[in-house]
């Protein structure tokens, strides 16, 4: 049955959460315009319509979720976002998987992001909800579905797959509903996909706070006052659209295999831009606390920010990076939609700004070369910097696409090495930050003059020299590059340390968020210096793998041989088995220990499971693979000099829907990571060469040789039902059983079918790859009472590996925390500010 | 002069410089016969080519050669202006790519080769499936 009313209540949810939107945009205007505060009438009508449009958002939420939980295919964003065998864990990633529903999240966030705005401000409350409310109203346009006339606005997740699809099934057939979805990308199926987005779109929503606030301040006059209730929200923000990229960077390091955590791919560009300029807002934000300059400098920042966050969602959605970017979203025709919103604001912002520009005060005399803001200052502008470096190339496929617009032809593409000129661009800027970042704080915290900053500079100056000096004896680093971006890295935590314990000692821990912030960022800049410059390739190899290849690829690349240790590094490493993972059995399963069924998701377990004393499955059982698109390959390490011994599990996903996805397993040492992946995909068994076929006679019981391996025939079995072939009353299939005995006691089970159907003999042959053997029943022989078996043999298994040392990555790591908890004592210290001002009424 | 005007010309020159690095670095799309003429010109710059693998009369893919051990493979491209081009490839052969709708192949001529470093590929169902 369709289920036709659960959708058009979604439909019907989104429309009144757009209309309501506007009317709460309405209503807060006029309330702005009036004056009006607290329990007015304007305010409670738009307060009433916006928890309205809040709670449709939640409606529309709810709605589309039960669809895609109750795996309502006749609904294309279930059909193509989810499937039966996807757990519910993952449904939830389905949910944000497409476009609408990530428009959704972000409807959802900022809707929460109101709520808590209209509970805890008092006089801000009309003007900053005016813009919340027509931000909302824009982004519910987006997933509207309302079509007038030729006009399309918006794309409603709400639409029948019959609606969408332009198949002849639906002329046989209005109500077909297919069995089963297309499903979540394998790829995303990973916890990250259920953390990555909604974390990415809280911080998107958050930028609209100060953005909020900023135009609010704008338009009523309060050209200064904003600031305070503004800071927290923009420091909460940051932090959270930090984490939310640094979370990303680690995904793609973790089962991407980018070959690191970032790849300066468009997509990721279009977040980092914004995440920039939200650093460098709020430095000059906390300037203009402290000593009324800067104001200007913030609001611009401020605005660019949010209007970079609608830029970079133009960007990611409008399908305009199309040649670009492996990872943009697919378009869906609301280019023009996108266009305008990002337009309307920037517009919006000009108009507000320019209305007021010359009542914002701006000091007359020029800040001194020794005062806070002139180097607060100078770090914005180089954080500005940074982030137009990055900016130009990312718009690559904007600017041409305006000069076609004008009929000129621009060809303009992403430097074909991205990662290296981003790198090599950003690394100078990253130096600049990081030297400001430690110089900054002591004028920050101090009057300083020429001689008080001699004598505050000169021991972290000496004492990070001195560090720097022993860890690039250590650790052997002669790029002069690297060495600045060391001794950069150090200063900034020298000297953050300084202020840091000054701080503690004083017992002003409210005040230690900056310090350990940039703490943090110093830690982060040199981890990614040792990881990124001294990620280096350990497993070297002699052979030629390939005459095609280039020496580095041939050089780089180790093949391992099943069960034949090969030597790398300080490891003796050994392949050891292909394996898949089944639901409720721990660990893996060998790939050869599981025949197929018609069903991918169900196999048959050939020989019982043991793990350590306890029966997981019995042999015969059918077991459920919720991935078997999911292969891993077990390499065993034994570490020559310690004797310790680990084991690593490389997975390549055959992705029905991108290729071969390789994924690498990474081992987490103190000093470094060790990353390795199967760089070539193994063998399908199709591909496989086999030598020609060899018939031998065996009765039950007897004992052969298969491929050099001793095997036992333990006799046949008759089958009554068997997997890809339908067999009637007359047809006869019969398995033979072949216990196989390899190295180290490991047994193996052959079982080739023999089948009669309709008169014609039919061969299921049995493929062991650990044994390099390919085993079938040519002929059942009565009369002696014995089976022809025919045997065939390939080259040993395989795979081919690589692995990377990723020194000091845990530098990264660390940083990361350190500098997301000093965001949260800045976020706390400033809200508490605002809480206070709030209650003695002055905001 | 004044320390903000000194700021304001280093943040001038900066941008120039990091318009004019970016300006050298790019990149671009360019048809078969413009990066032969690049090439012949003595630009060893990397170049993106956008187009179609070459097709036969009824729709399917032809002149996709992998090498025997599979590690490497070679095709016959069509640019936008449908001309043809053998590309090497000197890394296995994307498995999706006989679906392709479309491909950016990144790389440049050695000699009359052209060998791309990187294959971009775009194809009908990466994120949203349109058929049944």
């Amino acid at each position: 049955m369709v289920h036709t009313g659960i959708g058009n209540i979604g439909h019907l949810l989104i429309i009144i959460s757009f209309i309501t939107s506007l009317m709460a945009a309405f209503g807060y205007f006029k309330a702005t315009n009036n004056n009006e505060v607290g329990k007015s009438p304007w305010i409670s009508f738009s307060r009433t319509a916006f928890i309205i449009h809040g709670f449709s958002v939640v409606g529309v939420v709810v709605t589309l979720y039960t669809i895609i939980y109750n795996n309502y295919f006749e609904y294309h964003y279930a059909w193509s976002h989810a499937s039966e065998n996807l757990p519910p864990y993952y449904m939830i990633a389905s949910f944000w998987e497409g476009q609408e529903g990530s428009f959704m999240l972000w409807l959802f966030w900022n809707a929460l992001l109101g709520f808590i705005i209209i509970k805890t401000n008092r006089k801000w409350e009309a003007p900053v909800m005016t813009v919340f409310a027509v931000v909302q109203a824009f982004l519910a346009s987006m997933i509207l579905g309302v079509v007038i006339g030729d006009l399309k606005i918006g794309s409603s997740p709400f639409l029948l797959l019959r609606e969408v699809l332009n198949d002849p099934i639906f002329l046989i057939n209005p109500d077909f509903i297919p069995a089963d979805g297309t499903g979540l990308n394998p790829l995303l199926q990973n916890y990250w996909m259920v953390i990555h987005p909604p974390m990415t779109f809280l911080g998107f929503a958050c930028s609209l706070i100060p953005f909020s606030y900023c135009i609010a301040g704008l338009w009523t006059g309060k050209v200064k006052e904003w600031v305070r209730p503004a800071l927290p929200w923009t420091i909460f923000g940051t932090m959270i659209l930090g984490t939310a990229i640094i979370m990303g960077g680690y995904w793609a390091y973790e089962t991407l295999n980018f070959g690191g955590y970032w790849n300066w791919d468009p997509v990721e560009n279009a977040v980092y831009v914004p995440w920039l300029i939200m650093v460098a807002s709020i430095h000059t934000m906390i300037t203009f606390k402290k000593s009324a300059t800067a104001l200007k400098t913030s609001i611009i920042l401020v605005i660019t920010s949010f209007i970079l966050i609608l830029y970079s969602t133009f960007l990611t959605r409008s399908g305009i990076l199309g040649n670009a970017s492996v990872h943009s979203f697919t378009d869906l025709g609301l280019s023009g939609q996108l266009l305008i919103y990002l337009m309307f604001f920037l517009i919006i912002s000009i108009i507000f700004a320019a209305r007021v520009w010359k009542q914002i005060p701006s000091s007359e005399k020029e800040a001194s070369t020794y005062s806070r803001e002139f180097w607060v200052f100078i770090g914005a502008l180089t954080l500005s910097l940074m982030a137009f470096q990055v900016l130009i190339p990312t718009s690559f496929p904007v600017f041409n696409a305006v000069i076609e617009l004008f009929g000129g032809i621009s060809t303009l593409a992403q430097p074909a090495n991205q990662i290296e000129f981003y790198s090599n661009s950003q690394v100078w800027f990253a130096i600049a930050v990081a030297l400001l970042s430690g110089t900054g704080q002591f004028f920050f915290w101090k009057k300083m003059d020429k001689q008080k900053l001699i004598a505050s500079l000169t021991s972290p100056i000496l004492i990070s020299l001195l560090l720097s000096a022993v860890i690039f004896i250590v650790a052997n680093i002669y790029d002069p590059v690297y060495i600045l971006v060391l001794v950069a890295g150090m200063y900034s935590i020298v000297a953050n340390s300084k202020i840091l314990l000054e701080l503690l000692k004083s017992k002003s821990f409210k005040l230690v968020g900056g310090s350990v912030a940039h703490i943090g960022i110093a830690m982060m800049l040199i981890g990614i210096m040792f990881s990124e410059g001294y990620s280096e390739a350990i497993s070297r190899n002699t052979l030629i793998i390939s005459k095609e290849w280039t020496d580095d690829q041939n050089q780089t690349n180790i093949p391992l041989f099943l069960n034949e240790p090969s030597f790398m590094d300080k490891y003796e490493i050994t392949y050891r088995n292909e394996l898949m993972k089944v639901n409720d059995i721990p660990g893996y399963v060998k790939k050869s220990n599981l025949n197929n069924t018609e069903d991918p998701y169900y196999k048959v377990i050939k020989q019982t499971v043991v793990i350590d004393g306890a029966t997981y499955a019995q042999a015969g059982d059918t077991v459920y693979v919720q991935s078997p698109e999911n292969f891993y390959y077990q390499t065993d390490y034994k570490d020559l000099e310690t004797g310790k011994e680990f084991t690593l599990y490389p997975r390549i996903q055959v992705n029905p829907q991108m290729g071969d996805v390789i994924s690498p397993d990474i081992k987490k040492l103190w000093g470094r990571d060790i990353y390795s992946f199967v760089s070539v995909k193994p063998y399908s068994e199709e591909d496989i060469e086999w030598s020609e076929k060899v018939d031998i006679e065996v009765k039950v019981g007897e004992r052969f040789f298969v491929n050099d391996y001793v095997a036992d025939f333990n006799g046949l079995e008759k089958l009554d039902r068997m997997s890809f072939v339908d067999l009637g009353p007359e047809d006869v299939a019969v398995r033979a059983n072949i216990t196989v005995y390899a190295e180290d006691n490991i047994k193996y089970l052959a079982q080739p079918v023999f089948i009669i159907q309709n008169g014609q003999v039919g061969k299921q042959p049995d493929v062991i790859k650990e044994i390099a053997s390919k085993i079938s029943v040519e002929s059942i022989n009565p009369d002696t009472g014995s089976v022809t078996l025919g045997l065939t043999t390939t080259q040993k298994d395989f795979i081919i590996m690589k692995a990377l040392e990723k020194p000091h990555i845990n530098i990264l790591w660390i940083g990361t925390l350190v500098m997301i908890a000093g965001f949260i004592i800045a976020v706390r210290r400033r809200y508490i500010e605002f809480m206070q001002m709030r209650d003695k009424g002055i905001e | 002069m004044k320390k903000s005007s000194i700021i304001g010309i280093v943040v001038i020159a900066i941008a120039i410089a990091i318009i004019i690095s970016t300006q050298n670095s790019a990149s671009s799309y360019v048809s078969f016969d413009i990066a032969k003429e690049m090439a012949q010109n003595g630009s060893s710059k990397k170049i993106h080519v956008v187009g179609e693998l070459k097709k036969n009369t009824v729709g399917q893919v032809i002149g996709v050669n992998p090498s025997p051990d599979k590690l490497s493979v070679s095709f016959v491209m069509l640019d936008d202006n449908n001309l043809e081009q053998t590309v090497y490839y000197n890394e296995p052969m994307p498995s999706d790519f006989l679906r392709s709708e479309k491909v950016v192949v990144i790389g440049s001529y050695h000699d009359d080769r052209f060998i791309a470093d990187k294959i971009l590929l775009k194809c009908p169902s990466k994120y949203e499936e349109t058929e049944l």
